[in-house]
This record gives C-alpha cells, sequence and structure tokens, in this order.
C-alpha cells in the first residue's frame, strides 16, 4: 500500500513541472491564439540556463536566485521573441505561427548543442532539499515534496493574479474577444507582449525546477511539448484549472501505467487523450468555441484546372526530372528518388489541408504504417514486391479509415491534437510490440526486387507514382467530389444544408490522403532497405506540415514545391553543415515573417502584379490581402 | 466641433461600402445616424474608431488628426465606442466588464466611476457579480454602454441601442441617453428608429446605400417626408 501511496506522490511532483509549462502554453494560446510550439523550446532553454547560473553561484541562495533568475532571462528571450517575430505574424493564419514557432524549436535544438555541448549536464541539488523522506519504508526525495506542494501554490498565484488583478481582468476579457477589448482602449500589442512572457516565464520556470531531478539534455523540449499538447487538450485549450487537473493525471497515468501495463505506458495516456477529445472535444474544463479562423483554404483565387500551355509545362518538368539519371550519379538520383516519396507524402498532407481544410498532425502515422505494411508483406509473407508496393499502403489506408473517423468529429486545433494523438499512438505500438515491430531495431532487409534495385529504375518509378499520385488528387479536387470537400471547408453549415453529408466526404477524405501517404511510406521502406518507428513519428509529421506550409497551403501544386525544396534543402544542409537546425529554423522563420503565402502562393502574388497589368488582376491581389485581415 | 469626418471611403474586401461619408458633431450635442439595414451605419462607426482596416478619409477628433492611429489610441483619446452586437464579455462579471473599459480621469469629459453608473442603470447594480452571459439582452446593453462609459469618453458612438430590447426597457435607455447628454457626452446614435431618435437627438444624418444623404435638425427632417419615407422604412 505505502509503495502505492509513494509511486502517487512521485506522480504528482512530475505534474508540477508539467503544470507550470502547460499553464503557459494555455494562456499563450488562449489570448494570442497562437500555439507556441516553441514552448518546449523555452522549457528547454530555462533548464539550460538555470544550470549554469546554479553552478556559477553557490550557496542556498545561489542556487533558489539562479532557478528565478533563469526563468527571468528566458522570459526576457520570449519577450524579444514575440517583439520581434510573432508581432508580425499574428494577421497570420494560425497554422503559420506555429510553423514559425517550429522553426524557432530547430533553431533553439542546435544553439543548447552550441552553447553547452551534446552530452548531458547533472545539475546541482536543490539546498535543503537534497535527502530523501521515509514513508513506511519507502523512501521519497524531498525534493519531490517541494513540487507537490509548489504545483497548488503556482496555482493559487495565478488564481490571484487571473482574478484579483486589473491585468488579469483583460487577460480573460481578451481571450474571449481582444478586437473589443482594443475597442475599449485596452492596446493589445502590450497585453499580447505581457501574456507572453508570463507564459515563457512559467515554461522557462518548469524546466529550471527540473535540473535537480533529471539530467538537462537538447531533447527535452520534444519531449515536453508532447506531454504538454496532451495536457491543455485533455485539460481545455485557455484552462488553467483544467491544465492543472489533467497534469496531474497525465502523470498519475505514467506514474501508474508503468506498474500496470509497462508494455503501453506510452499509449496509455494517448487513449485517455483520444476518449476525452471525442466525449468532450473542447476538454475537461475548456469551453466549447466558435469553429477557429478558416485559414487554411482561404482560397480567393478559384482554382481552375490546368490551361493546356501549363499542362506542356507539367509534362516537360516531368520529363526534365526523369532525365536526371542522364545526368546526376548514383547520389543525385537516390536523393532525386526521397524527394519524388516525400513530394507523394506532401501532396497527401496538401490534400487534406488545401482542400479539406484539415490540417493533421500526425500525418507520418499512415506514412509509417504504409511502410510497415510492406515490411511485414515482404519479410514475413515473402510477397513480390509489386504485391507489397499494392497491398502494403492499405495498412495506412485502414489506420487512416480508424483514426479519421474520429479525428473528423472535431476540426481546428482539437482536430490537429487528436491526429498527433492517434499518430503517437501508432509510433508507441511500433516501438514497443518489439515481437512484431522489432522496435527500435526496426524491420531491416527490405529491399526491391532486381527490375527495380538499380536508384535509376527505383528512381523512375517513384517519379512515376508521385506524377501518378499528384494527377489523381488534383482529379480529385476538381471532380464533384471535391467541390463537396470545398464546401465543407469553407462553411460547414451551409454545405450540410444544401444536402452534404459532411462528415462522411471528410472522412472520405482523410482515408484517400492516409492511403497516398502510405503509398509513399511503401516506397521509403523499399529505399532504405528498412523501416524503423521514426517512419511514423511527430518529427516526420512535421516536416510534412512544414513541406506543405512552405509551398503554400492556398495552391494546389504547394505541395509538390514546398516538398521538393524542403527536401532538398535539408538533405544539402545535412551534408554541408552541423547546423543544419539551425539554418533550417531560420529559413522557416525567414519564410514565414516574409513569405506567409508560401513558395507558389508568393509566386502566384507577383505573376497577378506583374504579368496581369489589368486593372482586375491587381483588384484580386488586393482582394487577397483584404481576405486574410477580415478573416481576423 | 467635437468631432468630424470628411471623405471617408471604406472597403471590406472587394466591395466598396461608403462613400465620401461627411458627418460633424458638436460639443455636447447628440446626433442621430438613420439609415435601414445594411446602410452602412456600423461600418461608419466601425471605420471612426479604426476598425475597418481599409479606409481612407480625414478624421479629426477633439482638435486632433485621427484618421491613421490604432483604434486603442482612438479610444483612449476619449472617443468611446459601443457596438451594436454589445460583445459583452461573457465569462466576466457586470463590475469585471466595467473594469475593462476603465481608463483615467479626462480634464474634458465627464467622470464615471462603478457606484456612478449603477445609479444611471440601477438593474447592474443589482447583479455586480453575475456572469455577462447570464443576463438579458436589455441588461447587457446597458452594461455595454456602462462599459464604454467607464473610459470616460467625451463622445460615444453608439450602435443601435434600442435594437432587439421591449419598450420598457427601450424607455430607460432613453433616459439613460439624456442624463448621459446632461452630464456632457456627445454622442452619435445610429437608429432605424425614428421615434426613438426624435427623443434623443438635436441633429440627424441619414444614410443610404454608403453614402449620406440627408444632414439637418429634426425640425427639418419633419418638414421633408419624401425624405423620410424614400430612406426610412417606418
Amino acid at each position: 500500500m505505502a509503495f502505492y501511496v509513494a509511486q502517487f506522490l512521485t506522480g504528482l511532483a512530475s505534474a508540477a513541472s508539467l503544470f507550470l509549462v502547460a499553464s503557459g502554453l494555455s494562456i499563450i494560446f488562449g489570448v494570442t491564439r497562437i500555439v507556441n510550439f516553441a514552448h518546449g523550446a523555452f522549457y528547454m532553454l530555462g533548464a539550460y540556463v538555470a544550470f549554469t547560473l546554479t553552478e556559477y553561484f553557490s550557496g542556498a541562495f545561489g542556487f533558489w536566485g539562479g532557478i528565478v533568475a533563469a526563468a527571468l532571462a528566458v522570459a526576457t528571450l520570449g519577450v524579444l521573441v514575440e517583439i520581434v517575430l510573432l508581432r508580425r505574424i499574428y494577421h497570420a493564419p494560425e497554422l503559420f505561427q506555429l510553423l514559425a514557432t517550429f522553426g524557432l524549436t530547430l533553431m533553439v535544438e542546435d544553439l543548447v548543442v552550441l552553447i553547452w555541448g551534446p552530452s548531458d549536464l547533472l545539475g546541482r541539488r536543490a539546498p535543503g532539499f537534497k535527502g530523501a523522506v521515509d514513508f513506511f519504508g519507502q523512501s521519497l526525495p524531498s525534493y519531490d515534496l517541494f513540487l507537490i506542494v509548489l504545483g497548488p501554490a503556482v496555482l493559487g498565484i495565478l488564481w490571484l493574479l487571473f482574478q484579483r488583478t486589473r491585468w488579469g481582468v483583460l487577460v480573460r476579457a481578451a481571450t474571449q474577444d481582444r478586437d473589443m477589448v482594443a475597442a475599449l482602449g485596452v492596446n493589445q500589442k502590450w497585453l499580447f507582449t505581457s501574456v507572453f512572457a508570463v507564459g515563457v516565464f512559467l515554461a522557462a520556470l518548469g524546466g529550471a525546477l527540473q535540473i535537480p531531478r533529471d539530467a538537462v539534455n537538447h531533447a527535452m523540449d520534444l519531449r515536453i511539448i508532447v506531454d504538454v499538447f496532451v495536457v491543455v487538450v485533455i485539460g481545455g485549450l485557455g484552462s488553467i484549472f483544467g491544465a492543472f487537473v489533467a497534469a496531474v493525471l497525465v502523470s498519475e497515468l505514467n506514474a501508474f501505467g508503468i506498474l500496470i501495463f509497462p508494455k503501453i505506458s506510452i499509449i496509455l495516456v494517448f487513449l485517455v487523450m483520444a476518449v476525452v477529445l471525442i466525449v468532450r472535444p473542447w476538454g475537461l474544463f475548456g469551453k466549447r468555441e466558435a469553429p477557429a479562423r478558416r485559414t487554411p483554404g482561404l482560397t480567393v483565387n478559384p482554382w481552375r484546372p490546368l490551361t493546356s500551355a501549363e499542362r506542356l509545362a507539367v509534362c516537360i518538368a516531368l520529363l526534365a526530372a526523369a532525365a536526371l539519371p542522364v545526368i546526376g550519379g548514383n547520389y543525385a538520383v537516390t536523393v532525386g528518388s526521397e524527394i519524388a516519396i516525400f513530394v507523394i507524402f506532401a501532396i497527401s498532407l496538401h490534400f487534406l489541408m488545401a482542400v479539406g481544410g484539415l490540417a493533421s498532425f500526425g500525418h507520418a502515422a499512415y506514412f509509417g504504417l504504409g511502410a510497415y505494411g510492406v515490411a511485414f508483406l515482404a519479410k514475413m509473407a515473402g510477397l513480390p514486391m509489386i504485391a507489397c508496393l499494392l497491398l502494403g499502403p492499405l495498412l495506412g489506408c485502414l489506420g487512416a479509415a480508424v483514426f479519421g473517423f474520429f479525428a473528423v468529429q472535431l476540426s481546428g486545433v482539437y482536430f490537429a491534437m487528436l491526429t498527433l494523438a492517434f499518430a503517437q499512438i501508432v509510433w508507441s505500438v511500433a516501438f514497443q510490440w518489439v515481437e512484431v515491430t522489432g522496435g527500435d531495431n526496426g524491420i531491416l532487409g527490405v529491399w526491391p526486387e532486381r527490375w527495380a534495385s538499380s536508384p535509376s529504375h527505383f528512381y523512375w518509378l517513384s517519379l512515376g507514382i508521385a506524377a501518378l499520385a499528384a494527377a489523381g488528387l488534383r482529379i480529385l479536387v476538381f471532380s464533384p467530389f471535391g467541390f463537396a470537400l470545398r464546401a465543407m471547408r469553407d462553411s460547414p453549415l451551409r454545405s450540410e444544408a444544401v444536402g452534404i453529408n459532411g462528415k462522411r466526404v471528410q472522412w472520405t477524405a482523410f482515408v484517400i490522403s492516409g492511403t497516398v501517404a502510405g503509398v509513399a511510406g511503401a516506397l521509403f521502406a523499399y529505399l532504405k532497405g528498412s523501416v524503423f518507428p521514426d517512419n511514423l513519428g511527430i518529427p516526420l509529421s512535421v516536416d510534412a506540415l512544414v513541406m506543405v506550409l512552405l509551398g503554400g497551403v492556398e495552391t494546389v501544386s504547394g505541395g509538390i514545391v514546398g516538398a521538393i525544396v524542403y527536401k532538398a534543402l535539408n538533405i544539402w544542409l545535412v551534408s554541408q553543415t552541423d547546423l543544419s537546425k539551425l539554418v533550417l529554423g531560420g529559413f522557416i522563420v525567414l519564410i514565414v515573417v516574409a513569405f506567409p503565402k508560401g513558395i507558389v502562393g508568393t509566386l502566384e502574388m507577383i505573376r497577378h502584379r506583374h504579368g496581369g497589368g489589368s486593372s482586375e488582376a491587381s483588384s484580386e491581389t488586393r482582394l487577397m490581402g483584404s481576405r486574410i485581415e477580415t478573416a481576423e | 466641433m467635437k468631432l468630424s469626418v470628411q471623405g471617408l471611403n471604406s472597403h471590406y474586401g472587394p466591395a466598396h461600402i461608403l462613400f465620401d461619408v461627411a458627418l460633424e458633431v458638436g460639443e455636447g450635442e447628440v446626433v442621430a445616424l438613420l439609415g435601414r439595414n445594411g446602410a452602412g451605419k456600423s461600418t461608419t462607426f466601425r471605420s471612426i474608431v479604426g476598425l475597418v482596416a481599409q479606409r481612407s478619409g480625414r478624421i479629426v477628433f477633439g482638435g486632433r488628426d485621427v484618421s491613421d492611429r490604432p483604434t486603442h489610441e482612438i479610444v483612449r483619446s476619449g472617443l468611446g465606442y459601443v457596438p451594436e452586437e454589445r460583445r459583452i464579455f461573457t465569462d466576466l462579471s457586470v463590475e469585471e466588464n466595467l473594469e475593462v473599459g476603465r481608463q483615467p480621469q479626462r480634464p474634458n469629459a465627464p467622470y464615471w466611476t462603478c457606484e456612478k453608473l449603477f445609479t444611471l442603470f440601477p438593474n447592474l447594480g443589482e447583479m455586480r457579480h453575475r456572469a455577462g452571459g447570464r443576463m438579458s439582452g436589455g441588461e447587457q446593453q446597458m452594461l455595454t454602454i456602462a462599459r464604454t462609459l467607464m473610459g470616460n469618453p467625451s463622445l460615444v458612438l453608439l450602435d443601435e441601442p434600442s435594437e432587439g430590447l421591449s419598450p420598457k426597457i427601450v424607455e430607460q435607455m432613453v433616459a439613460a441617453i439624456q442624463t448621459m447628454k446632461r452630464e456632457g457626452v456627445s454622442m452619435i446614435v445610429s437608429e432605424q428608429n425614428l421615434h426613438f431618435a426624435r427623443l434623443i437627438s438635436d441633429r440627424a444624418y441619414i444614410i443610404e446605400r454608403g453614402r449620406i444623404c440627408f444632414g439637418g435638425t429634426m425640425a427639418e427632417l419633419d418638414a421633408r417626408p419624401d425624405i423620410r419615407d424614400a430612406h426610412l422604412s417606418l
């Protein structure tokens, strides 16, 4: 019994930091509507800076002062980020803000290694809390007891801050209607900045307080951000009390999950999240919200099928691409295959996001399922390659059918979070079900048959399938099904009113998109000759998002261009510099600030401005600019 | 002149909504802006306080050109705005809603406190801690006016204050507006209801399809039944 109580208390202690970080994220989202992906990075920076400060200053005062000073320093950095970067993109579609903060995260990851080195750092123990307390024969670190008290204390302070101060009242008002707050004479800019500062302070404090418990390392950010997303989604975005309850719930699930279901401990949390979202899509303590700003499909120039001249240009481009093995060596051709595969992956997500208005944050799940499908069929059933390529993606299709059914019940940020959770479940299964998937060791030796084994043959195969997939999805965009899907994206109510079964249409789109991603995964398995859990991981899902946003969500061909540019840049950077993440992150941030419409969107705008010259074209460009304003 | 608007043009995307709107409000004056649904009354107000991004024209408030200032700055210089949709903060209590609107005292404008507003709108005083979302439409309308008055404005843009209210509440609203006027608050009140407008205003403008098509005293308006019948639904 005492053991279980001790386990419970350990869970409570872990909840403290999680709550701090999650409440910060929640506050920031509530007011600015930014899902701050960089929140994990600020948490990590808090830990690193606190490590340095507590090493430098001795004594109890040095330690506790160092913790607080670290949080303050990182909060100052947060203010800088807000003023320099975020202020420019508050009016951009919300996914762009996510992309920008993701770019920041990448930069911070490399900077941290640059400054503090790649190895884990062990911080000082907290003065006054170095020992352990005997609890009916179980020993509990006294620092854990400190954290257990700290969690509710911070909750209380935040409650006072929000209920009893003018700043708190303004923040709560802005959470509901920020334009009205401005119309009452409040300067939104500084309100947003202060909110961001408080949120980042909480994240950094959460990180700083971890140093006596855990080693500081450069992977802390992604680990915490996934947990934090789960916490705010379970608790309800924008609810601090919800963040507290959910942080405790998640920490206890982790603490006891290990004991009861060691195999599926990681899954347990995500299962709970999925259940909560299905039963209460706005979280336990969140409020049902009006649909989010309709950003992904903000198309003003209606899409049109290609003209014959453009078709010719596409064919020429395809032929030029097919000529790559003639001019390039084996390495270039292999890179070309990888890019072609990622084009397939990106257009599958682009289809879902641009046409369906559904931003999946776990699209790698279906990519990876396709890859595992091929690996199972090839290694266990011993099927020929053609059969594997045809049947393997069906696993992605199946996964998309099951998860998509639940996911399309939601929309906006919650849809994104649920797809993220499902992807994490699939990843956990692949990671932990060692007997079948080989766990971390993956499945090796999935090589193409002779006819496709040379780099150029495989390249042509990938390119051909990519062209087919792009053509197929394009046909879908201009089919009655595509119209229905776009109608649902632009106005769910009106679509339902004209007799479109909206959820069914979205579900179908999700399954199509998942299957195409599965095709990409299947090819990828053959390209690499192996399958690993990484093929379903969150970083890969984020890669897909970046490709789509980079190309431009509002365009039809954005996915293709985005995938080519991003993947080529990525591969080239990795070969050129050790700081590829820093450069890539900086590049992403730059793109978001300078070209918020993505590459293709920007090119189209330039073409409209210069090429057309007619008054109609210029009014259209103006129209595009203004729509973003009115969408606020 | 308290407020002078000249050559105001506004667009929503490709749609041109306001065409060279011009109007003036004198110190302590209450002016009605009359027009049918969709005539451009709300857009005029939203443009004056800077909530419409695409606008051009000259807006001089209290001797200062505020045409290019951000919303919060315009409001802080003493130009209060009461939106038609009320936009009460539903999660906040009555007192907290008022707190959001609070601004420092201004030398040239009446000074309002919660207590003073509770005597102006006695209903609100009885529900200080009630959440904004749990009030009736009439109570919300009073709260939204009170909230704007907390900013101690010298001029208030009041967008359709009588809309959707019961006759009894409308009576209270008339009384409240008359009190505000006595205290020295200038106002532009947009209305579809000529009867209501007549009770409170000194002068009136009529707006139709984004253009001002009449401006004059209430007596002058009454002398032109043709204009009244052509542009207002009675």
